[in-house]
């Protein structure tokens, strides 16, 4: 039988696949992707009626209320991650695949923030009217949220990837994975902040973009490394 | 040159107890090498080295005369693993399933060989079903189809048979000796009686065993 040379060209193609998959998966589990939104919603509908509300004090608490609920939405999605794949038997399949693993699980990682760090930016400027969030910082919460989210999956990916074979790994895993969130969570409220001040949010963006790039160059080979350990367990 | 897949001492040891120690295997191209031993006697441990999915090990192994640590892409894409679990996604259809199988291994593929392959397993008909609403042998079915599809050398399938129906027993018995007469080689682990053929070679692992090749 002849021996079947390295794949050339094949990545590409892996990647596709496997974005399309993923996709189809979760729009065709549409609960998975609506809980975080749900619980992105409920959190902040509570809290004007927990606190008070007053317009004035609502704007002062609204940024960092915005970004830590979206946070916390965030990482509730994180778990289902690979958990999945790991049980029905396709996470071993992946990782024997001749194709590079760490560019695959950027696929699965690109597909998350799509379907949860995007919607939880889209949906974030119509909840912050319900905190009285003064105009002209809702784009700037949607642009921080959208940059900031894309960090979070990524750098959540490792920690769902360490906690996969782990059969009650959700609290592990937050464990793991919010003391890095912090600068992502301190930039992201600081720009919305800044932007309600009238201050320059450049700055503030630009280091959201800069945290960006250091986790989509690290987490990829991190995340492969993880589902390795996890796979070896 | 054939492809082989070579185990030199092999020893690997799980919570104070070896399962196996000193353990030389060599897999030749057109050959079956059946894997026996009772429940918990490490068989699909063994697998799951000898396909490259477990570092926790002794010894070393050989893939084409070269270390497998060295040419693991080029094992990868000459291996197809069969697992406990059948790798079928339960939200999607047999065939979006091995769309993505074929997309793995770096081929678009086309949706013809796709459907010939389910004919071949007997999933004629269920091919847009979702593979929740299929049963459990029909699943591992989905997964065997892996095996007309994607063409690879070294076949590593652990208990294949499980929740497989006679007559499909009988149909991927057929298969395996099928693909060692075209020079592949299959590694299998089953408690299902082979067929006894001249290219059958067992081992034992266990008690009583201490990993003899017969």
């Amino acid at each position: 039988m002849p021996r079947v040379g390295e794949p050339e060209g094949g990545v590409m193609v892996a990647i596709r696949a496997t974005l399309r998959r993923d996709l189809v998966l979760l729009l065709r589990r549409r609960s998975e992707v609506l809980n975080p939104l749900v619980f992105f919603a409920l959190v902040i509908t509570l809290f004007p009626i927990g606190i008070s509300p007053d317009p004035e004090l609502l704007a002062t608490i609204a940024p960092g209320l915005l970004w830590v609920a979206a946070l916390l939405a965030a990482l509730l999605s994180l778990d289902g991650l690979f958990r999945g794949d790991y049980e029905d038997g396709s996470l071993e399949q992946l990782l024997l695949s001749p194709q590079p693993l760490p560019a695959l699980a950027m696929a699965k990682v690109a597909v998350h923030w799509l379907l949860t760090g995007l919607p939880l930016a889209l949906m974030a400027p119509v909840l912050g009217i319900m905190l009285a969030l003064p105009a002209g910082s809702y784009l700037v919460l949607a642009l921080s949220l959208a940059l900031g989210s894309a960090s979070l999956s990524l750098i959540g990916a490792i920690g769902a990837a360490l906690t996969v074979g782990l059969s009650r790994g959700g609290v592990l895993l937050s464990l793991l994975v919010l003391p890095l969130y912090i600068p992502v969570l301190i930039f992201g409220a600081g720009a919305v902040q800044a932007a309600i001040l009238g201050a320059g949010v450049s700055a503030h963006l630009a280091i959201l973009g800069a945290l960006l790039a250091v986790a989509m160059i690290f987490a990829p080979w991190a995340i492969a490394a993880s589902l390795r350990i996890s796979i070896n367990g | 040159m054939s492809l082989r897949l070579q185990a030199r001492r092999l020893a690997c040891e799980r919570d104070d107890r070896w399962l196996f120690r000193d353990l030389d295997l060599e897999i030749q191209a057109g050959e079956i090498l059946r894997v026996e031993g009772p429940n918990g006697s490490g068989k699909t441990t063994l697998l799951k080295i000898l396909s490259g999915q477990l570092a926790d090990y002794q010894g070393e192994l050989f893939w084409d005369g070269a270390p497998l640590r060295q040419v693991r892409r080029d094992f990868l894409a000459n291996l197809l693993y069969l697992g406990h679990a059948p790798g079928v996604k339960a939200a999607l259809t047999p065939l979006e399933n091995l769309a993505w199988y074929q997309a793995l291994a770096g081929t678009v593929g086309n949706e013809d060989d796709r459907l010939e392959a389910l004919a071949a397993v007997g999933l004629a008909g269920y091919e847009d079903v979702p593979a929740a609403q299929l049963s459990a042998g029909q699943q591992r079915r989905v997964a065997l189809a892996r095996l007309e599809l994607t063409p690879r050398p070294l076949w590593v399938l652990d208990e294949p048979f499980t929740a497989i129906d006679r007559e499909g027993v009988a149909a991927l018995e057929d298969r395996l000796e099928a693909h060692t007469r075209r020079g592949g080689s299959v590694l299998v682990t089953t408690h299902h009686a082979l067929r006894p053929s001249a290219n059958l070679r067992r081992l034992c692992l266990g008690e009583g065993g201490d990993g003899v090749t017969r």
